[in-house]
């Protein structure tokens, strides 16, 4: 296995500079992720406007694959529908943790760069656990657990 | 968060090239890498003694144990008994009867809660323990709190990661009705100086449980020396067996003790009306246990035995100091727990790189290490920190291995610091 694969470059980069690191202090939904395993903690924020994502958010602690991941799925689902979101969700579920994925992965764009994971299973859970929190605050759930 | 343990007087070395070919997955290769095996304090490794008693039982000796008349029964009871008696030699139990086996630390700490705490504790009164607890030695106290109304009270530790000998004795009150301490720290490897703790709380007439599973693998342990109440260590942590530990307990507090489990095995006669239950240790032996396991068990003692309690904390600790002027090296790296008296366990942090990413870079490198909260969330919460990287080492570990986890965690700097 190469960790190359794992900790690709641009994971690297949303690692060391998380995008949209910040609370949304008015947001219409927020959820906190944990995974207990790793202990790494995250809590999602979303501002609605109708049905649309007009901004979203995350702080917390995690690991890189946790970081990087929370930071590119906001970037990604920023602009998009709940309904979008969610099924970005379910293609990134698939990606994550299916080896025949029908996912098709250039139209991902950087969400793709986790695609390594899955070779990884020790750390499936970090690159999901702020989709599950994602997921959580548009159901208005307030937490959500990988373990 | 400097102060390094002086190394320890030297005692005969051991040939640890020839002790390394008595453990088989030694020679494992990972990702194209020879195995550094440094997550000791989560579980040790085998050594062929311990397999092959435990397959030479299978294939030669296995019937149900305290019952048949046949052979094989009696074959296998001798065997299982035998171990008993190992591990009462090992530890100093003044007799068999005081070996009681379980699946580990785990449950003999319930054990001890649910037998000796929920008939006698109630509203009020107090459970003593300190902040370096593994779970296994916070949980099962709270679930008796809920039970019987007592209160849990917490020592607390100091920043280098010792318990606060003062403060311990502070909390000791009339209320308090048991005394619950890590011998060693899982989380930090801290050596606690508990005799002067069970003498404090003996003196007041209140009773000590030590959860020695990081002790009794790497010192000897002599519970009557230390005079404690009760002792729980598991098999794995100590070259045994998973799924079988022991609970040493002081026989007048066993005779008093309720049984915890009912079944077979435990009793002496049973009718619909009553049960006489059996006597000392089986009354809280109910059920088949683990008798392959137990001899395991009793075979890691052997080996253990062998090399000598002395020499291996001599080596362990030659191991623990040269990790530690090793890692200093290390930019960024910071030390989580420095007390002066150690087990061979080095809890660490190193900037911008989390231990989870840690813990795939050095699996990657061979490396093999524990990270995360070690079942001692309050330890991390204390520090400050979601979670730490934690080599841990057995007297099987060398020098090169430590040098291969320091080019390992260069490795980790470089790709993610």
């Amino acid at each position: 296995m190469d960790l190359k694969d794992l900790y690709r470059d641009v994971i690297v980069d949303h690692n060391r500079h998380p995008r949209n690191f910040r609370e949304i202090p008015d947001a219409d939904r927020r959820a906190d992720g944990f995974n207990p395993l790793c202990g790494d903690k995250l809590t999602v924020f979303v501002k609605l406007d109708g049905e649309r994502i007009a901004d979203v958010s995350f702080n917390g602690s995690g690991c890189a694959i946790s970081v990087a991941s929370a930071s590119l799925l906001t970037e990604s689902v920023k602009g998009k529908t709940i309904a979008e979101a969610e099924q970005l969700f379910s293609q990134m579920h698939q990606l994550l943790t299916r080896d025949d994925a029908d996912v098709d992965v250039p139209s991902l764009g950087k969400l793709g760069a986790l695609s390594g994971v899955r070779e990884f299973p020790a750390r499936v859970k970090c690159a999901s656990l702020c989709w599950h929190t994602l997921d959580a605050a548009l159901h208005r759930q307030e937490q959500v657990s990988t373990e | 968060m400097s102060a390094l343990p002086a190394a320890r007087a030297p005692v005969a070395a051991l040939d640890v090239e020839a002790i390394r070919r008595d453990f088989p997955v030694l020679e494992r290769v990972i990702h194209g890498r020879p195995l550094s095996y440094l997550d000791n304090a989560a579980s040790s490794q085998r050594p062929r003694a311990v397999i092959d008693a435990m397959s030479r039982y299978y294939e030669t000796s296995h019937a149900n144990v305290h019952r048949g008349v046949h052979t094989l029964s009696q074959e296998a009871t001798d065997l299982f008994e035998g171990a008993r008696e190992k591990v009462r030699r090992f530890i100093n139990a003044r007799s068999t009867r005081e070996v009681i086996f379980v699946r580990g630390t785990t449950e003999a700490v319930n054990l001890v809660a649910q037998s000796f705490g929920r008939s006698r504790f109630g509203a009020g009164d107090e459970i003593l323990i300190s902040w370096l607890e593994h779970h296994a030695n916070i949980v099962p106290w709270q679930m008796l709190c809920q039970q019987t109304g007592a209160t849990l009270k917490v020592a607390p530790i100091t920043q280098s990661g010792e318990v606060d000998f003062d403060a311990f004795a502070a909390l000791l009150s009339p209320r308090t009705r048991l005394v619950a301490l890590a011998h060693v720290s899982n989380a930090l490897g801290t050596i606690v100086p508990v005799q002067r703790f069970i003498r404090a709380a003996r003196e007041r007439g209140i009773p000590v449980l030590l959860d020695g599973a990081q002790a009794v693998p790497h010192m000897k342990v002599d519970v009557q020396a230390l005079d404690c109440d009760f002792y729980a260590f598991s098999g794995h942590k100590m070259c045994g067996p998973a799924g079988v530990g022991v609970l040493y307990g002081r026989e007048a507090l066993l005779r008093e003790m309720p049984p915890w489990q009912g079944g077979g095995d435990m009793i002496l006669a049973v009718t619909f009306e009553k049960t006489i239950f059996n006597e000392l240790p089986y009354k809280f032996e109910a059920g088949t246990p683990a008798i392959a396991d137990v001899i395991g068990l009793g075979a890691a003692v052997d080996y253990l035995e062998e090399l000598g309690m002395d020499r291996i904390a001599a080596v362990e600790n030659g191991l623990l100091v040269y990790a530690n002027e090793r890692l200093a090296e290390i930019p960024g790296l910071h030390f989580v727990g420095t007390a002066p008296d150690k087990a061979a366990v080095v809890s660490f942090t190193l900037e911008r790189v989390h231990p989870h990413d840690l813990g795939t870079i050095l699996d990657n490198e061979g490396v093999a290490i524990r990270t995360g909260h070690h079942c001692a969330m309050p330890v991390m919460d204390f520090y400050g920190v979601p979670a730490t990287a934690r080599a841990s080492f057995a007297f099987y570990n060398t020098r090169a291995e430590i040098d291969r986890l320091v080019d390992a965690l260069h490795v980790a700097r470089e790709m993610l610091g």
